[in-house]
Protein backbone atom coordinates (compact mmCIF):
# COMPACT_ATOMS: atom_id res chain seq x y z
CA UNK A 1 0.00 0.00 0.00
CA UNK A 2 1.29 3.47 -0.95
CA UNK A 3 4.65 2.26 -2.23
CA UNK A 4 6.10 4.26 -4.98
CA UNK A 5 9.32 4.56 -6.20
CA UNK A 6 12.09 5.88 -3.96
CA UNK A 7 15.49 7.46 -4.94
CA UNK A 8 15.94 7.38 -1.28
CA UNK A 9 16.11 3.67 0.48
CA UNK A 10 14.09 4.64 3.35
CA UNK A 11 12.47 1.07 3.81
CA UNK A 12 15.66 -0.48 3.88
CA UNK A 13 17.37 1.86 6.67
CA UNK A 14 16.12 1.46 10.71
CA UNK A 15 15.67 5.08 10.79
CA UNK A 16 12.10 4.61 10.29
CA UNK A 17 11.33 1.33 12.05
CA UNK A 18 9.92 1.88 15.12
CA UNK A 19 7.46 4.47 13.49
CA UNK A 20 4.62 2.93 12.70
CA UNK A 21 4.65 0.69 16.89
CA UNK A 22 5.12 4.49 17.88
CA UNK A 23 2.10 5.56 15.89
CA UNK A 24 0.11 2.52 16.47
CA UNK A 25 0.58 2.86 19.90
CA UNK A 26 -0.57 6.88 19.51
CA UNK A 27 -3.76 6.10 17.49
CA UNK A 28 -4.67 3.42 20.36
CA UNK A 29 -4.36 5.75 23.07
CA UNK A 30 -5.80 8.98 21.45
CA UNK A 31 -9.01 6.33 20.16
CA UNK A 32 -9.36 5.09 23.30
CA UNK A 33 -9.46 8.50 24.79
CA UNK A 34 -12.15 9.72 22.09
CA UNK A 35 -14.11 6.34 22.81
CA UNK A 36 -14.19 7.47 26.26
CA UNK A 37 -15.28 11.47 25.34
CA UNK A 38 -18.11 9.99 23.01
CA UNK A 39 -19.07 7.38 25.61
CA UNK A 40 -19.25 10.27 28.41
CA UNK A 41 -20.96 13.06 25.98
CA UNK A 42 -23.80 10.39 25.52
CA UNK A 43 -24.07 8.87 28.95
CA UNK A 44 -24.40 12.62 29.77
CA UNK A 45 -27.28 13.08 27.00
CA UNK A 46 -28.68 10.10 27.93
CA UNK A 47 -29.54 11.14 31.46
CA UNK A 48 -30.22 15.14 30.89
CA UNK A 49 -32.55 13.78 28.14
CA UNK A 50 -33.74 11.47 31.13
CA UNK A 51 -34.54 13.54 33.38
CA UNK A 52 -35.95 16.39 31.47
CA UNK A 53 -39.19 17.13 32.89
CA UNK A 54 -38.97 14.76 35.80
CA UNK A 55 -39.41 16.26 39.17
CA UNK A 56 -39.68 14.65 42.84
CA UNK A 57 -41.83 16.91 45.44
CA UNK A 58 -39.97 15.27 48.39
CA UNK A 59 -42.69 15.11 51.64
CA UNK A 60 -41.83 15.28 55.47
CA UNK A 61 -42.44 11.10 56.65
CA UNK A 62 -45.87 10.60 58.30
CA UNK A 63 -46.30 12.25 62.22
CA UNK A 64 -45.21 9.55 64.29
CA UNK A 65 -47.77 6.38 64.67
CA UNK A 66 -48.17 7.02 60.78
CA UNK A 67 -51.34 8.64 61.47
CA UNK A 68 -52.64 10.03 57.40
CA UNK A 69 -51.72 13.67 57.89
CA UNK A 70 -53.39 14.59 54.56
CA UNK A 71 -50.40 16.01 53.20
CA UNK A 72 -49.85 13.90 50.37
CA UNK A 73 -53.47 14.76 49.12
CA UNK A 74 -52.85 18.48 49.33
CA UNK A 75 -50.29 18.15 47.68
CA UNK A 76 -51.32 16.59 44.89
CA UNK A 77 -54.25 18.82 44.97
CA UNK A 78 -51.71 21.51 44.71
CA UNK A 79 -50.00 20.49 41.71
CA UNK A 80 -52.40 18.83 39.84
CA UNK A 81 -53.70 22.34 39.70
CA UNK A 82 -50.80 24.17 38.67
CA UNK A 83 -50.25 24.66 34.54
CA UNK A 84 -47.68 22.92 33.10
CA UNK A 85 -47.63 19.77 35.04
CA UNK A 86 -48.52 16.66 33.19
CA UNK A 87 -48.83 14.00 35.74
CA UNK A 88 -48.23 14.07 39.59
CA UNK A 89 -48.26 10.31 40.76
CA UNK A 90 -47.49 9.62 44.52
CA UNK A 91 -45.03 6.78 44.82
CA UNK A 92 -46.84 3.84 46.81
CA UNK A 93 -45.05 1.78 49.34
CA UNK A 94 -44.22 -1.32 47.20
CA UNK A 95 -41.98 0.86 45.12
CA UNK A 96 -40.20 3.49 47.68
CA UNK A 97 -39.25 -0.22 49.19
CA UNK A 98 -37.69 -1.24 46.19
CA UNK A 99 -36.06 2.24 45.63
CA UNK A 100 -34.40 1.98 49.06
CA UNK A 101 -33.94 -2.19 48.92
CA UNK A 102 -30.34 -1.57 48.05
CA UNK A 103 -29.46 -0.35 51.05
CA UNK A 104 -32.44 -1.36 53.82
CA UNK A 105 -32.60 -4.63 52.13
CA UNK A 106 -36.11 -6.59 50.45
CA UNK A 107 -37.40 -7.84 54.04
CA UNK A 108 -37.89 -4.40 55.77
CA UNK A 109 -41.71 -2.86 55.90
CA UNK A 110 -41.38 0.62 54.77
CA UNK A 111 -44.62 2.30 56.47
CA UNK A 112 -42.63 1.49 60.08
CA UNK A 113 -39.99 3.89 58.89
CA UNK A 114 -40.05 7.31 58.93
CA UNK A 115 -38.79 7.50 55.70
CA UNK A 116 -40.24 10.96 53.23
CA UNK A 117 -42.94 10.66 50.91
CA UNK A 118 -42.26 11.27 47.38
CA UNK A 119 -44.28 12.33 44.51
CA UNK A 120 -43.26 11.78 40.82
CA UNK A 121 -44.03 14.74 38.61
CA UNK A 122 -43.83 14.94 34.70
CA UNK A 123 -43.91 18.74 34.00
CA UNK A 124 -43.92 20.70 30.52
CA UNK A 125 -40.10 22.30 30.81
CA UNK A 126 -41.55 24.92 28.66
CA UNK A 127 -44.70 25.86 30.98
CA UNK A 128 -43.67 24.81 34.09
CA UNK A 129 -42.19 27.48 36.34
CA UNK A 130 -40.69 25.26 39.08
CA UNK A 131 -39.09 28.10 41.36
CA UNK A 132 -42.86 29.14 41.56
CA UNK A 133 -44.10 26.03 42.03
CA UNK A 134 -41.35 25.20 44.51
CA UNK A 135 -41.97 28.60 46.65
CA UNK A 136 -45.59 27.39 46.38
CA UNK A 137 -45.31 23.65 47.59
CA UNK A 138 -43.00 24.55 50.58
CA UNK A 139 -45.58 27.15 51.62
CA UNK A 140 -48.58 24.58 51.85
CA UNK A 141 -46.34 22.25 53.30
CA UNK A 142 -43.71 22.87 55.46
CA UNK A 143 -40.78 20.73 55.07
CA UNK A 144 -41.40 19.75 51.68
CA UNK A 145 -38.76 20.02 49.04
CA UNK A 146 -39.53 20.10 45.44
CA UNK A 147 -35.79 18.77 43.82
CA UNK A 148 -35.53 18.84 39.87
CA UNK A 149 -32.33 16.89 39.71
CA UNK A 150 -30.63 19.80 38.16
CA UNK A 151 -27.82 20.80 41.32
CA UNK A 152 -27.13 16.87 40.89
CA UNK A 153 -27.21 16.15 37.41
CA UNK A 154 -24.92 20.47 36.62
CA UNK A 155 -22.31 18.78 38.80
CA UNK A 156 -21.97 15.31 36.34
CA UNK A 157 -22.44 17.20 33.36
CA UNK A 158 -19.14 18.92 34.94
CA UNK A 159 -17.29 15.88 35.40
CA UNK A 160 -17.97 14.63 32.27
CA UNK A 161 -16.86 18.04 30.67
CA UNK A 162 -13.22 17.53 32.92
CA UNK A 163 -13.57 13.83 31.93
CA UNK A 164 -13.94 15.49 28.21
CA UNK A 165 -11.10 18.10 28.39
CA UNK A 166 -8.65 15.57 29.52
CA UNK A 167 -9.30 13.31 26.95
CA UNK A 168 -8.76 16.21 24.37
CA UNK A 169 -5.50 17.05 26.07
CA UNK A 170 -4.66 13.78 25.78
CA UNK A 171 -4.96 13.46 22.49
CA UNK A 172 -3.01 16.85 21.94
CA UNK A 173 -0.08 15.40 23.82
CA UNK A 174 0.19 12.06 22.19
CA UNK A 175 -0.42 13.91 18.92
CA UNK A 176 2.96 16.09 19.96
CA UNK A 177 4.42 12.69 20.95
CA UNK A 178 3.63 11.64 17.86
CA UNK A 179 4.90 14.69 16.35
CA UNK A 180 8.18 14.30 17.48
CA UNK A 181 8.58 10.74 16.64
CA UNK A 182 8.34 11.67 13.15
CA UNK A 183 10.95 14.59 14.07
CA UNK A 184 13.61 12.61 14.94
CA UNK A 185 13.20 9.45 12.61
CA UNK A 186 13.35 11.87 9.91
CA UNK A 187 16.34 13.65 10.86
CA UNK A 188 17.94 10.09 11.29
CA UNK A 189 16.86 9.30 7.77
CA UNK A 190 18.72 12.36 6.71
CA UNK A 191 21.73 11.48 8.73
CA UNK A 192 21.58 8.02 6.87
CA UNK A 193 21.03 8.87 3.59
CA UNK A 194 22.41 12.54 3.80
CA UNK A 195 25.24 11.42 0.57
CA UNK A 196 21.79 10.37 -1.32
CA UNK A 197 20.31 13.66 -0.50
CA UNK A 198 23.49 15.53 -1.26
CA UNK A 199 23.77 13.87 -5.01
CA UNK A 200 20.16 15.07 -5.71
CA UNK A 201 20.59 18.41 -4.30
CA UNK A 202 23.51 18.87 -6.50
CA UNK A 203 22.08 17.41 -9.28
CA UNK A 204 19.45 19.95 -9.28
CA UNK A 205 16.77 18.32 -7.40
CA UNK A 206 14.07 20.99 -5.95
CA UNK A 207 13.71 20.71 -2.02
CA UNK A 208 10.15 19.52 -2.58
CA UNK A 209 11.26 16.96 -4.65
CA UNK A 210 13.35 15.79 -1.64
CA UNK A 211 10.87 16.14 0.62
CA UNK A 212 8.26 14.42 -1.15
CA UNK A 213 10.80 10.82 -0.71
CA UNK A 214 10.07 11.49 3.05
CA UNK A 215 6.83 12.82 2.77
CA UNK A 216 5.63 9.34 1.22
CA UNK A 217 7.18 6.94 3.35
CA UNK A 218 6.00 8.60 6.40
CA UNK A 219 2.38 9.06 4.69
CA UNK A 220 2.76 5.10 4.38
CA UNK A 221 4.07 4.26 7.86
CA UNK A 222 2.06 6.77 9.99
CA UNK A 223 -1.01 4.93 8.31
CA UNK A 224 0.03 1.78 8.50
CA UNK A 225 0.61 2.21 12.44
CA UNK A 226 -2.30 3.66 12.58
CA UNK A 227 -4.78 1.23 11.14
CA UNK A 228 -2.78 -1.75 13.38
CA UNK A 229 -3.52 1.23 16.56
CA UNK A 230 -6.90 1.60 15.60
CA UNK A 231 -8.06 -1.99 15.01
CA UNK A 232 -6.36 -2.59 18.84
CA UNK A 233 -8.66 0.14 19.97
CA UNK A 234 -11.88 -1.39 18.57
CA UNK A 235 -11.13 -5.02 20.01
CA UNK A 236 -10.78 -2.98 23.42
CA UNK A 237 -13.40 -0.96 23.06
CA UNK A 238 -15.61 -3.50 22.16
CA UNK A 239 -14.46 -5.98 25.45
CA UNK A 240 -15.28 -2.81 27.52
CA UNK A 241 -18.88 -2.72 25.96
CA UNK A 242 -19.46 -6.57 26.26
CA UNK A 243 -18.40 -6.62 29.94
CA UNK A 244 -20.73 -3.02 30.56
CA UNK A 245 -23.36 -4.96 28.72
CA UNK A 246 -22.80 -8.05 30.74
CA UNK A 247 -22.83 -5.76 34.76
CA UNK A 248 -26.01 -4.49 32.84
CA UNK A 249 -27.51 -7.64 32.68
CA UNK A 250 -26.70 -8.53 36.29
CA UNK A 251 -28.20 -5.78 37.80
CA UNK A 252 -30.34 -3.39 35.61
CA UNK A 253 -29.52 -0.08 38.12
CA UNK A 254 -26.04 -0.27 37.09
CA UNK A 255 -26.92 0.58 33.36
CA UNK A 256 -25.97 3.92 34.86
CA UNK A 257 -22.61 2.36 33.46
CA UNK A 258 -21.28 3.79 29.99
CA UNK A 259 -22.96 1.55 27.91
CA UNK A 260 -22.11 2.57 24.34
CA UNK A 261 -24.41 3.37 22.53
CA UNK A 262 -23.32 6.46 20.48
CA UNK A 263 -24.63 6.96 17.05
CA UNK A 264 -22.81 4.61 14.32
CA UNK A 265 -21.62 7.82 12.43
CA UNK A 266 -19.66 9.16 16.00
CA UNK A 267 -17.99 5.84 15.84
CA UNK A 268 -16.75 6.53 12.08
CA UNK A 269 -14.73 9.76 13.54
CA UNK A 270 -12.38 6.59 15.09
CA UNK A 271 -11.37 6.13 11.29
CA UNK A 272 -9.89 9.14 10.67
CA UNK A 273 -7.56 8.87 13.33
CA UNK A 274 -5.01 6.73 11.27
CA UNK A 275 -5.50 9.00 7.84
CA UNK A 276 -5.07 11.90 10.61
CA UNK A 277 -1.96 9.87 11.84
CA UNK A 278 -0.28 9.57 7.94
CA UNK A 279 -1.26 13.20 7.25
CA UNK A 280 0.54 14.84 10.45
CA UNK A 281 3.30 12.06 10.28
CA UNK A 282 3.39 13.31 6.27
CA UNK A 283 3.56 17.08 7.35
CA UNK A 284 6.10 16.83 10.28
CA UNK A 285 8.18 14.96 7.37
CA UNK A 286 8.33 17.64 5.48
CA UNK A 287 8.28 20.27 7.13
CA UNK A 288 11.68 18.71 8.92
CA UNK A 289 13.06 17.89 5.78
CA UNK A 290 13.09 21.07 4.26
CA UNK A 291 13.88 22.63 7.21
CA UNK A 292 17.21 20.49 7.17
CA UNK A 293 17.70 21.15 3.37
CA UNK A 294 17.47 24.98 4.07
CA UNK A 295 21.38 24.51 5.62
CA UNK A 296 22.45 23.15 2.17
CA UNK A 297 23.93 25.79 -0.17
CA UNK B 1 30.44 31.35 -18.26
CA UNK B 2 32.31 30.88 -14.86
CA UNK B 3 33.69 33.81 -13.33
CA UNK B 4 35.72 34.09 -10.11
CA UNK B 5 36.75 37.35 -8.21
CA UNK B 6 39.60 37.37 -5.57
CA UNK B 7 37.42 34.68 -4.55
CA UNK B 8 38.91 32.64 -0.73
CA UNK B 9 37.55 30.09 1.07
CA UNK B 10 37.61 28.32 4.30
CA UNK B 11 36.16 25.68 6.20
CA UNK B 12 34.42 26.43 9.19
CA UNK B 13 36.84 28.81 10.72
CA UNK B 14 39.61 26.95 9.38
CA UNK B 15 42.82 28.04 7.54
CA UNK B 16 41.77 29.52 4.25
CA UNK B 17 41.82 26.58 1.26
CA UNK B 18 41.43 28.88 -1.45
CA UNK B 19 43.02 32.27 -1.74
CA UNK B 20 42.18 35.09 -4.06
CA UNK B 21 41.20 32.94 -6.66
CA UNK B 22 40.02 34.74 -10.06
CA UNK B 23 39.02 33.03 -13.38
CA UNK B 24 37.06 33.06 -16.02
CA UNK B 25 36.14 30.17 -18.10
CA UNK B 26 34.76 30.73 -21.54
CA UNK B 27 31.91 28.67 -23.36
CA UNK B 28 32.63 26.01 -24.79
CA UNK B 29 36.63 26.19 -23.00
CA UNK B 30 38.10 22.60 -22.19
CA UNK B 31 40.33 23.29 -18.81
CA UNK B 32 42.38 20.81 -16.73
CA UNK B 33 42.59 21.65 -12.96
CA UNK B 34 45.88 20.65 -11.63
CA UNK B 35 47.65 20.22 -8.12
CA UNK B 36 49.45 18.51 -5.61
CA UNK B 37 46.83 16.21 -3.43
CA UNK B 38 45.21 18.33 -0.77
CA UNK B 39 46.53 21.49 -3.08
CA UNK B 40 42.24 22.57 -2.70
CA UNK B 41 41.30 21.22 -6.57
CA UNK B 42 38.26 19.27 -5.15
CA UNK B 43 36.92 23.10 -2.95
CA UNK B 44 37.59 25.08 -6.09
CA UNK B 45 35.13 22.51 -8.13
CA UNK B 46 33.31 22.25 -5.18
CA UNK B 47 32.43 26.18 -5.70
CA UNK B 48 31.64 25.86 -9.14
CA UNK B 49 29.58 22.97 -8.94
CA UNK B 50 27.58 25.09 -5.77
CA UNK B 51 28.28 22.35 -3.15
CA UNK B 52 29.90 25.17 -1.31
CA UNK B 53 29.99 28.96 -0.57
CA UNK B 54 33.12 31.12 -0.73
CA UNK B 55 33.99 32.84 2.54
CA UNK B 56 34.49 35.96 0.62
CA UNK B 57 34.91 37.30 -3.36
CA UNK B 58 32.69 37.04 -6.12
CA UNK B 59 31.30 34.16 -8.10
CA UNK B 60 29.30 34.26 -11.04
CA UNK B 61 27.57 31.24 -12.93
CA UNK B 62 26.17 31.74 -16.20
CA UNK B 63 26.22 35.47 -15.70
CA UNK B 64 24.33 35.35 -12.30
CA UNK B 65 26.00 36.39 -9.18
CA UNK B 66 24.94 33.46 -7.14
CA UNK B 67 24.86 35.46 -3.85
CA UNK B 68 22.39 37.27 -4.40
CA UNK B 69 20.54 34.68 -6.82
CA UNK B 70 17.41 33.68 -4.73
CA UNK B 71 17.35 30.06 -3.15
CA UNK B 72 14.22 29.00 -5.45
CA UNK B 73 16.31 29.41 -8.81
CA UNK B 74 19.48 27.24 -7.49
CA UNK B 75 17.87 24.10 -8.83
CA UNK B 76 17.51 25.22 -12.56
CA UNK B 77 21.03 26.39 -11.94
CA UNK B 78 22.26 23.42 -10.85
CA UNK B 79 20.94 21.45 -13.88
CA UNK B 80 22.64 23.57 -16.17
CA UNK B 81 26.12 21.63 -14.57
CA UNK B 82 26.74 18.11 -15.16
CA UNK B 83 28.92 17.16 -11.98
CA UNK B 84 31.29 13.87 -12.26
CA UNK B 85 32.43 13.36 -8.21
CA UNK B 86 35.65 11.96 -7.25
CA UNK B 87 33.90 8.53 -5.58
CA UNK B 88 31.18 8.43 -8.40
CA UNK B 89 28.54 9.24 -5.93
CA UNK B 90 26.45 6.36 -7.26
CA UNK B 91 23.53 5.90 -5.54
CA UNK B 92 23.78 1.85 -4.39
CA UNK B 93 20.33 0.69 -4.18
CA UNK B 94 19.18 1.64 -8.19
CA UNK B 95 19.95 0.65 -11.07
CA UNK B 96 22.57 2.46 -13.46
CA UNK B 97 20.04 3.44 -15.69
CA UNK B 98 18.19 4.57 -13.09
CA UNK B 99 21.21 6.37 -11.73
CA UNK B 100 21.31 8.26 -15.46
CA UNK B 101 17.94 9.16 -15.18
CA UNK B 102 18.14 10.49 -11.60
CA UNK B 103 18.78 14.36 -13.19
CA UNK B 104 15.90 14.01 -15.72
CA UNK B 105 13.78 12.74 -13.02
CA UNK B 106 14.42 15.32 -10.70
CA UNK B 107 14.00 18.04 -13.25
CA UNK B 108 10.66 16.36 -14.08
CA UNK B 109 11.36 14.93 -18.06
CA UNK B 110 8.07 12.61 -18.96
CA UNK B 111 9.09 8.90 -18.69
CA UNK B 112 9.04 7.70 -21.76
CA UNK B 113 11.46 10.49 -22.85
CA UNK B 114 13.71 9.25 -20.20
CA UNK B 115 13.28 5.81 -20.95
CA UNK B 116 14.56 6.40 -24.96
CA UNK B 117 17.52 8.92 -23.64
CA UNK B 118 18.78 6.73 -21.07
CA UNK B 119 18.60 4.18 -22.88
CA UNK B 120 20.68 5.65 -25.34
CA UNK B 121 23.45 7.51 -23.74
CA UNK B 122 24.26 3.90 -21.62
CA UNK B 123 24.28 2.27 -24.70
CA UNK B 124 26.93 4.99 -26.54
CA UNK B 125 29.05 4.42 -23.07
CA UNK B 126 29.16 0.47 -23.47
CA UNK B 127 27.01 -0.48 -21.12
CA UNK B 128 23.40 -1.34 -23.04
CA UNK B 129 24.14 -4.71 -21.41
CA UNK B 130 24.07 -3.44 -17.60
CA UNK B 131 20.90 -0.89 -17.88
CA UNK B 132 19.51 -2.65 -14.76
CA UNK B 133 22.82 -3.48 -12.83
CA UNK B 134 23.68 -2.48 -9.59
CA UNK B 135 26.41 -0.04 -8.86
CA UNK B 136 27.91 -2.91 -6.83
CA UNK B 137 28.09 -5.60 -9.65
CA UNK B 138 29.97 -3.05 -11.93
CA UNK B 139 33.63 -2.90 -12.56
CA UNK B 140 35.84 0.48 -11.67
CA UNK B 141 35.17 1.59 -15.21
CA UNK B 142 31.91 1.09 -15.48
CA UNK B 143 31.00 3.14 -13.01
CA UNK B 144 32.99 5.72 -13.82
CA UNK B 145 30.95 5.63 -16.79
CA UNK B 146 28.04 5.43 -15.18
CA UNK B 147 28.95 8.37 -13.64
CA UNK B 148 29.94 10.50 -16.22
CA UNK B 149 26.24 9.66 -18.04
CA UNK B 150 24.83 10.64 -15.36
CA UNK B 151 26.76 13.80 -15.00
CA UNK B 152 25.93 14.59 -19.04
CA UNK B 153 22.35 12.89 -19.01
CA UNK B 154 20.79 16.63 -19.07
CA UNK B 155 22.41 18.11 -21.42
CA UNK B 156 24.61 20.59 -19.13
CA UNK B 157 25.99 23.72 -20.14
CA UNK B 158 29.34 23.29 -17.89
CA UNK B 159 30.66 19.80 -16.62
CA UNK B 160 32.72 19.81 -13.87
CA UNK B 161 34.99 16.26 -13.49
CA UNK B 162 36.97 15.83 -10.13
CA UNK B 163 39.90 13.38 -10.56
CA UNK B 164 37.50 11.28 -13.14
CA UNK B 165 40.46 9.14 -13.89
CA UNK B 166 41.48 8.30 -10.54
CA UNK B 167 40.00 4.76 -10.44
CA UNK B 168 40.82 3.63 -13.53
CA UNK B 169 43.69 2.15 -15.91
CA UNK B 170 45.77 4.06 -18.52
CA UNK B 171 44.28 2.69 -21.44
CA UNK B 172 40.63 3.21 -20.08
CA UNK B 173 41.66 6.89 -18.81
CA UNK B 174 42.76 8.24 -21.78
CA UNK B 175 39.14 6.63 -23.72
CA UNK B 176 37.30 8.69 -20.66
CA UNK B 177 39.04 11.61 -21.66
CA UNK B 178 38.52 11.45 -25.41
CA UNK B 179 34.85 11.13 -24.53
CA UNK B 180 35.12 14.41 -22.33
CA UNK B 181 37.20 16.25 -25.82
CA UNK B 182 33.21 14.84 -27.83
CA UNK B 183 31.19 16.69 -25.23
CA UNK B 184 33.49 19.40 -25.43
CA UNK B 185 33.37 19.38 -29.72
CA UNK B 186 29.28 19.45 -28.82
CA UNK B 187 29.87 22.52 -27.27
CA UNK B 188 29.84 21.84 -23.53
CA UNK B 189 32.50 23.50 -21.17
CA UNK B 190 34.85 21.87 -19.21
CA UNK B 191 37.02 21.43 -16.40
CA UNK B 192 38.69 18.56 -15.55
CA UNK B 193 40.71 17.89 -11.86
CA UNK B 194 43.11 15.43 -12.10
CA UNK B 195 46.40 15.13 -10.67
CA UNK B 196 48.03 12.87 -13.38
CA UNK B 197 50.52 15.00 -14.62
CA UNK B 198 51.18 12.34 -17.49
CA UNK B 199 47.62 11.80 -18.75
CA UNK B 200 47.12 15.30 -18.86
CA UNK B 201 49.93 16.00 -20.78
CA UNK B 202 48.76 13.93 -23.76
CA UNK B 203 45.89 16.94 -24.30
CA UNK B 204 46.11 19.99 -25.81
CA UNK B 205 44.52 21.59 -22.92
CA UNK B 206 45.09 24.84 -20.56
CA UNK B 207 45.76 23.99 -17.04
CA UNK B 208 44.84 25.89 -13.94
CA UNK B 209 47.02 25.29 -11.54
CA UNK B 210 46.33 25.28 -7.60
CA UNK B 211 49.50 24.93 -5.18
CA UNK B 212 49.15 26.52 -1.91
CA UNK B 213 45.01 27.42 -2.46
CA UNK B 214 46.46 29.63 -5.23
CA UNK B 215 45.51 29.27 -9.19
CA UNK B 216 47.78 30.46 -11.80
CA UNK B 217 47.07 29.89 -15.37
CA UNK B 218 49.26 27.91 -17.39
CA UNK B 219 49.03 27.68 -21.53
CA UNK B 220 48.12 24.44 -23.27
CA UNK B 221 51.81 22.58 -24.58
CA UNK B 222 51.15 23.62 -27.57
CA UNK B 223 52.24 20.05 -28.79
CA UNK B 224 50.34 17.33 -26.63
CA UNK B 225 51.44 13.78 -26.84
CA UNK B 226 48.89 11.08 -27.55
Amino acid sequence: MLRRRLDLPLDRDGSGRFLPWIVALMVYLSSLALAGTLVVRDVLERWDQGLQGTVTVELPAKPAGGKEDGAVELALKLLRATPGVLSAEPLDAKRTAQLLSPWLGAEVDVAELPVPRLIDLRVDPARADLPALRQRIKAAIPGAELDDHRRWLDRVIRTGFALQAVAFAIVVLVGAVAVLAVVFATRTGLAVHHAVVEVLHLIGARDGYIARQFEWHALRLGIEGGIAGLVLAVLTVAGVAAAAERVGAIDDAMRLLPIIEAPLYEWALLLVLPVAAGLIAMLTARITVLQALKRMP
Amino acid sequence: MVRFENVGMRYGAGPEVLRDITLRLEPGSFHFLTGASGAGKSSLLKLIYLAERPSRGLISLFERDIATMPRREMPALRRRIGVVFQDFRLIEHLSAFDNVALPLRVAGVAEHQIVEHVSELLTWVGLAEHLQARPATLSGGQQQRVAIARAVIGRPSLLVADEPTGNVDEDLAYRLMRLFEELNKLGTTLVVASHNETLVDRFDHPRLHLAHGELTLQRAPGKAKR
